[in-house]
């Protein structure tokens, strides 16, 4: 039986913006990363204090989904499949020049790209289907399949996928949330149209 | 002059990530793990770092480390007696 | 979903460099883990798993220039051109590349050699691999911690059983860098002594480095006796990032779930490997996960006292030993292993032996609370 699948809703994090399906949800000017995670923390009123203890690709990774699942429902076994092409390594850097005097336990502990996983897990009681995959640039094709497999396979009835990069203080954020509800169609090409549309 | 309890308070603030937080808003008999200030065992490790850093004060074994984070009091006891810094 | 079957493979480790090495040096119970000293990272000793550079670069110059490689590559291309030597007729064009490590050439953060800077990232060491052999298609690249070795078998029957896939060469590789050993020292994880998992005196990991390369497909090989990955599941535990679910929760539903797409029950199951990593957390939470699972009689092992921790690899070389195991009839011996010292009591293989093995289960458990449970079958 063939089964179809949409994206339920969106989020984009680019570039001082952040979109969903609907509109322009929160715009800023601010250039410097920390003080940019802060202000969309402050902004969503979040009240979540571990949010601060987390590297830059787990704050991302919290802040989108948060604006996902505060607007849709999501059930527990929701999978979260997410990519990237810097992997940690932003983290890494950090973690390499504490070892130049002690090596920090917190920053060692996000050395991995997978962590927002867990992270995204914790806050929104998840224990579901994860995988962190690296590639040169958002692969629609790739991210559609492997989606697909775990939504047929009933692994999963919805799926968190999309990307989540972040280098040299510069972030790129797209995650979408797949379910059997009508609505855009899940395909390659849709996806890609949601990636690179500029935000209005 | 800035007491022990103060500075370890300021620090443990500032190196745990423990935003918007004061001094004041730590007590010194305060239990620091569980119930609390609820830090976890990252927080945990992080202390020892500080202690070895700020102090300089190795610690390896971690039932040691239990009993030294109970509260900001107990930890500024440990530090005025073994401190090397 | 369809069953994956599991064809030649390769595994790279100081254990030797074929997989036929391998298994004898792990039948005769000798470890690759050695004395190490780091005193800029640490003033204590460890043992560590690592792959001396002078046998690897000369086994290396049979295939390719030394110097052009990193260190992680050469382990690499090594295995992969194992399988390819097995395979010549092998489509590259169609084949699909699935490479699985943490931390790839992280050691080049700290000393970059003549390594451009774009070699620290995956997708570039994903390409090196791809265009070493001639690989046409995209390079699919796994860093999810230490399940990744068997996740990657995992995505390959995912793909494969929604038609996106015919074949894939699954290779996994990570190493001992000073990276991980500050990162794991700082985590006070590092066992002094070479690890003992599931001990009672066990206090913590021994790191190793690895690499290992396997063939899978989905057609069914024309060969009397397969190997095929038939139920696969992973789970978070939605607990903490760095340590693992008191209950077990992860885990036990992912063997749960994996059991299940198997249509088989814990009953079934003829042997167990394990993650094993022997931190004190991590075989107490795979204690809990097994009982709750019925597997407590079940004869298991871990491998990391042959090997020590090899991340990224790890989960893929236990698969592959797992085959054999089966293949063979043989069950290995848990390394290291003294006095049962987790509250559920295991079935702790302590003598290599003998049995009919037609069903196994591979577990794996990593930072940011994954697990994974994959059931291979013997047809």
């Amino acid at each position: 039986m063939q089964q179809d699948f949409y994206i339920k809703d969106w989020v984009k994090i680019k570039d001082g913006k952040i979109s969903n399906s609907k509109s322009e949800i929160f715009n800023s000017s601010e250039k410097n990363l920390d003080f940019f995670l802060k202000s969309v923390y402050d902004f969503l009123e979040l009240k979540y204090p571990k949010f601060h203890k987390m590297d830059g690709l787990s704050k991302l990774g919290i802040l989108g989904t948060e604006i996902l699942f505060r607007e849709n429902s999501i059930s527990t076994d929701t999978a979260l499949i997410l990519s990237n092409n810097a992997s940690s390594l932003e983290t890494d850097r950090q973690f390499q020049e504490s070892t130049k005097t002690f090596a920090s336990p917190a920053l060692f502990v996000y050395t991995l790209p997978n962590i927002v996983l867990g992270e995204i897990s914790i806050k929104f009681k998840l224990q579901s289907e994860n995988a962190f995959f690296i590639a040169e640039s958002f692969n629609a094709e790739f991210l559609k399949n492997y989606s697909e497999s775990l939504l047929t396979s009933g692994k999963s009835s919805e799926v968190l996928c999309g990307w989540l990069n972040l280098q040299n203080g510069e972030y790129d954020v797209f995650l979408c949330l797949i379910s059997s509800e009508i609505n855009i169609s899940f395909s390659e090409e849709c996806l890609k149209n949601l990636y690179f549309a500029e935000n209005d | 002059m800035i007491n022990l309890q103060t500075e370890l308070k300021e620090s443990i603030i500032e190196q745990l990530n423990l935003e918007d937080m004061e001094p004041a808003d730590i007590g010194n008999d305060e239990p620091l793990f569980g119930d609390g200030l609820g830090l976890d065992s990252i927080d945990a490790l992080e202390l020892i770092v500080l202690l070895e850093k700020d102090y300089g004060i190795k610690l390896t074994d971690p039932a040691q480390s239990r009993e030294i984070f109970v509260s900001i009091n107990r930890m500024a006891e440990f530090i005025e007696a073994n401190r090397t810094k | 979903m369809k069953k994956l079957y599991l064809l030649d493979d390769a595994i790279i480790s100081p254990l030797g460099f074929s997989t036929e090495e391998n298994i004898s040096a792990i039948r005769e119970g000798k470890s690759g883990l050695q004395l190490q000293q780091k005193p800029e990272i640490t003033e204590n000793s460890f043992y560590a798993g690592i792959i001396d550079e002078s046998p690897l670069n000369d086994a290396f110059k049979a295939i390719g220039y030394p110097k052009k490689y990193t260190k992680l590559e050469k382990m690499m291309l090594l295995a992969v051109q194992q399988i390819l030597n097995k395979n010549p007729n092998l489509n590259l064009a169609e084949t699909a590349l699935v490479i699985t490590t943490t931390k790839g050439n992280i050691n080049l953060l700290k000393d970059p050699g003549n390594f451009p800077e774009i070699r620290l990232k995956l997708s570039e060491l994903g390409q090196v691999i791809a265009n070493f052999f001639g690989f046409v298609l995209k390079p699919i690249i796994v860093s999810n911690a230490c399940i990744s070795g068997g996740l990657g078998l995992a995505v390959a029957r995912r793909l494969g059983s929604i038609g996106k896939l015919k074949n894939a060469l699954v290779v996994g590789g990570d190493l001992v860098s000073d990276f991980v050993v500050s990162g794991f020292n700082s985590f006070q994880a590092l066992s002094q002594e070479a690890c003992k998992p599931y001990s009672r005196d066990r206090n913590g990991i021994s790191l190793g480095e690895a690499a290992a390369a396997i063939l899978v497909i989905i057609d069914k090989p024309e060969s009397s006796r397969n190997i095929a990955l038939i139920g696969d599941s992973t789970v978070n535990d939605a607990n903490h990032i760095s340590g693992p679910s008191r209950t077990g929760e992860g885990l036990y539903q992912s063997i749960q779930k994996a059991l299940k797409e198997a249509s088989i029950s814990t009953t079934e199951i003829d042997f167990l490997s394990a993650h094993g990593t022997a931190t004190i957390y991590n075989d107490e939470m795979e204690s809990m996960a097994f009982h709750r699972s019925g597997l407590q009689n079940t004869p298991l092992h871990s491998l990391k006292g042959y090997y020590g921790h090899t991340l990224g690899a790890s989960a893929l070389i236990e698969s592959i030993v797992t085959k054999h195991s089966m293949l063979k009839n043989h069950l290995y011996s848990s390394k290291n292993f003294g006095e049962l010292g987790v509250s559920k009591s295991l079935n702790i293989i302590q003598q290599n032996g003998e049995k009919q093995i037609n069903y196994a289960l591979k577990t794996a458990s990593g930072f940011g609370g994954c697990n994974l449970a994959l059931v291979f079958k013997k047809e």
